[in-house]
């Protein structure tokens, strides 16, 4: 896809996020939303994946560690047709399979459950190192919060990718500088996360993470990378695309109410008719 | 009277995992530094290029099992029953038994037995915690034919599995040629009419032991060796409570959330009948050698025994 088609695919993923919330009464929007664009581009035009064939032995890896913004996740997969975009609706619904965090038993496409925050980048490093092992070409991509990598377990997990230098594995941070206690400087500071995970030996890309432009030539960046992991640390937007939910914390895990959702899928129809 | 060959259940692990390794390439062991005193060095000297060494990082041990489990290979994660079972719990529960992939744990120097090192590293509440993960297969082998046994059937089963080691050689008592093991299933030991004994792991040679000890005080005492702890044997335990009528279980754990409650889990639902449980009585060890340790904590034959006519 072109960075017009991305863009508008953003916008669609955007509304999938909002609306599969608001049918939820519940779920995370804002780091959702901040997500959105590199969810996009990790479905539309990174990963080597087939809907038809979720399981293939040869396709890419994708962990989405911090599991909490399942709704951006399952707005990409959806639109990218691994099941019916309708089915958003059914987000966190009784007996249904898009659950509150990732489950990779019941949803098509998710390659690993998650939700407890600092377990996924492990369990990334490990699909990344068995490509070695088998020596098979797939690469392993993993989405981590950046309020996220105040769990210890992530820098046991960047040690050892580090270590075997495993460059095969691509981590991104969506650092939107905001998490539930408030900003994440204030609550427990993971900066300078560029230097942190230079030490552990990382090939470090730092972008504007909701700039199409920016994200392609890192994620292009990090695949001539050999010999280390690259981490991309993507600055974005917490609750992007909606002007109300933009940079407000209180929208981390709270839906919109009928209102709200109103006004947002109006301001996201008109950002599409934008790019037309 | 030749001398009993004694072997560790963490020997049999090792071994076992070595020859598991020549048949099937896609098994993979995970250690955390700690080859030597798992024996998975004995695997890692035979397949140094399956053997993942994470370091010391249970949680991320954990994570790379999972992670590795779902790209086809069957992952070994090994380490000492406290940091598997408790420092990685939330690891285990979350990233290995949620998703029900194919991880086997691995768990040595469980219980008190560790000996010298003392509380810290002795482990006396991994079968509770192991045995509250749905859909998780616990197995706690009580000599080296078992150990290894288990190792193979774990290696075939589909799912998680947690299989507890020992740090102590333990006397071999399942050497008859017809052997058989098969997880879930309890192993009538010894016979008996007028109570009866149902241990787990180390456990079960001191039953026996202790079941002789009773004969001579005129107590004929059946042995019943429950081997997996999760999903248990009900039908053999509920046999045992209608044809003795009192049973003692006996395990080198904490009597809060072991074998024993397990037991009484079971017969209180089919069964009622009354249960003494014989462990670690919600408290912690302490250093000294492990046969000392036995002793004091009332895990011996002897103790079996006393606690059994008091």
């Amino acid at each position: 896809m072109n960075k017009s088609e991305l863009e508008k695919m953003a916008v669609e993923v955007r509304k999938g996020i909002v609306a599969s919330t608001h049918s939820a009464k519940s779920g995370h929007p804002g780091g959702s939303l901040s997500a959105a664009d590199i969810f996009t581009y990790l479905y539309f035009e990174e990963l080597n994946v087939d809907p038809k064939n979720p399981k293939k032995e040869d396709r890419d890896r994708f962990v989405l560690s911090k599991g909490h913004t399942a709704p951006g996740y399952y707005a990409a997969l959806a639109h990218r047709g691994f099941f019916p975009v309708e089915d958003l609706l059914k987000l966190r619904h009784t007996g249904e399979y898009l659950q509150g965090h990732p489950d990779m038993k019941h949803t098509p496409g998710v390659d690993m459950s998650s939700g407890s925050l600092g377990q996924g980048l492990s369990v990334a490093v490990g699909m990344a190192l068995s490509a070695k092992l088998k020596n098979m070409s797939y690469r392993t991509y993993c989405l981590c919060g950046d309020g996220e990598i105040q769990e210890g377990q992530i820098w046991e997990a960047a040690m050892f990718a580090g270590h075997r230098k495993l460059d095969n594995l691509l981590v991104i941070v969506d650092n939107n500088n905001l998490q539930i206690d408030g900003t994440v400087e204030e609550v427990c500071s993971p900066y300078p996360i560029d230097e942190k995970f230079k030490a552990f030996n990382f090939h470090v890309i730092t972008i504007d993470g909701n700039d199409f432009e920016d994200i392609d030539s890192a994620f292009k960046e990090a695949k001539s990378v050999k010999g280390k992991p690259t981490v991309i640390i993507a600055n974005t937007m917490k609750g992007k695309g909606i002007s109300f939910m933009e940079g407000q914390v209180g929208w981390h895990g709270k839906a919109p109410n009928d209102e709200e959702y109103r006004i947002a899928m109006e301001e996201l129809q008109k950002a599409g008719e934008a790019l037309c | 009277m030749l001398e009993q060959k004694m072997v560790a259940t963490r020997e049999s692990y090792g071994n076992a995992l070595v020859e598991l390794g020549k048949e099937h390439d896609n098994l993979i062991v995970l250690d955390a530094d700690l080859a030597a005193a798992t024996k998975t060095g004995i695997f890692k000297k035979e397949f140094p290029d399956r053997h993942i060494d994470c370091g010391i990082a249970e949680a991320n041990l954990a994570g790379i099992a999972a992670g590795m489990s779902t790209c086809g290979f069957v992952p070994f994660m090994s380490t000492f029953a406290m940091f598997a079972a408790g420092r990685a719990f939330e690891q285990v529960r979350n990233a290995i038994g949620y998703p029900h992939l194919n991880v086997k744990i691995g768990a040595t120097h469980a219980g008190i037995s560790v000996g010298e090192d003392g509380a810290t590293h002795q482990c006396n509440e991994d079968i509770a915690l192991m045995r509250e993960i749905p859909g998780m297969v616990v197995i706690n082998p009580c000599d080296d034919v078992e150990a290894r046994a288990a190792v193979k059937a774990a290696y075939e089963y589909v799912g998680p599995v947690y299989m507890r080691f020992g740090r102590l050689a333990l006397p071999i008592i399942n050497d008859s040629s017809d052997y058989k093991f098969e997880i879930g299933k309890g192993v009538e030991l010894r016979k008996g009419k007028d109570l009866t004994i149902i241990a787990t792991g180390l456990a079960v040679s001191e039953s026996l032991k202790a079941a002789e000890m009773l004969k001579e005080k005129g107590v004929d005492a059946q042995v019943i060796n429950i081997h997996t702890i999760k999903p248990i044997d009900k039908d053999i335990i509920i046999a045992a409570a209608k044809a003795t009528g009192r049973i003692y279980t006996v395990e080198e754990h904490s009597v809060i959330g072991g074998l024993g409650s397990a037991v009484m889990e079971v017969l209180s639902e089919n069964c009622p009948t009354k249960v003494t449980r014989i462990g670690i009585k919600d408290v912690y060890g302490e250093s000294g050698p492990a046969k000392e340790l036995l002793h004091k904590y009332g895990l011996d034959a002897e103790g079996i025994a006393n606690t059994i006519l008091q």
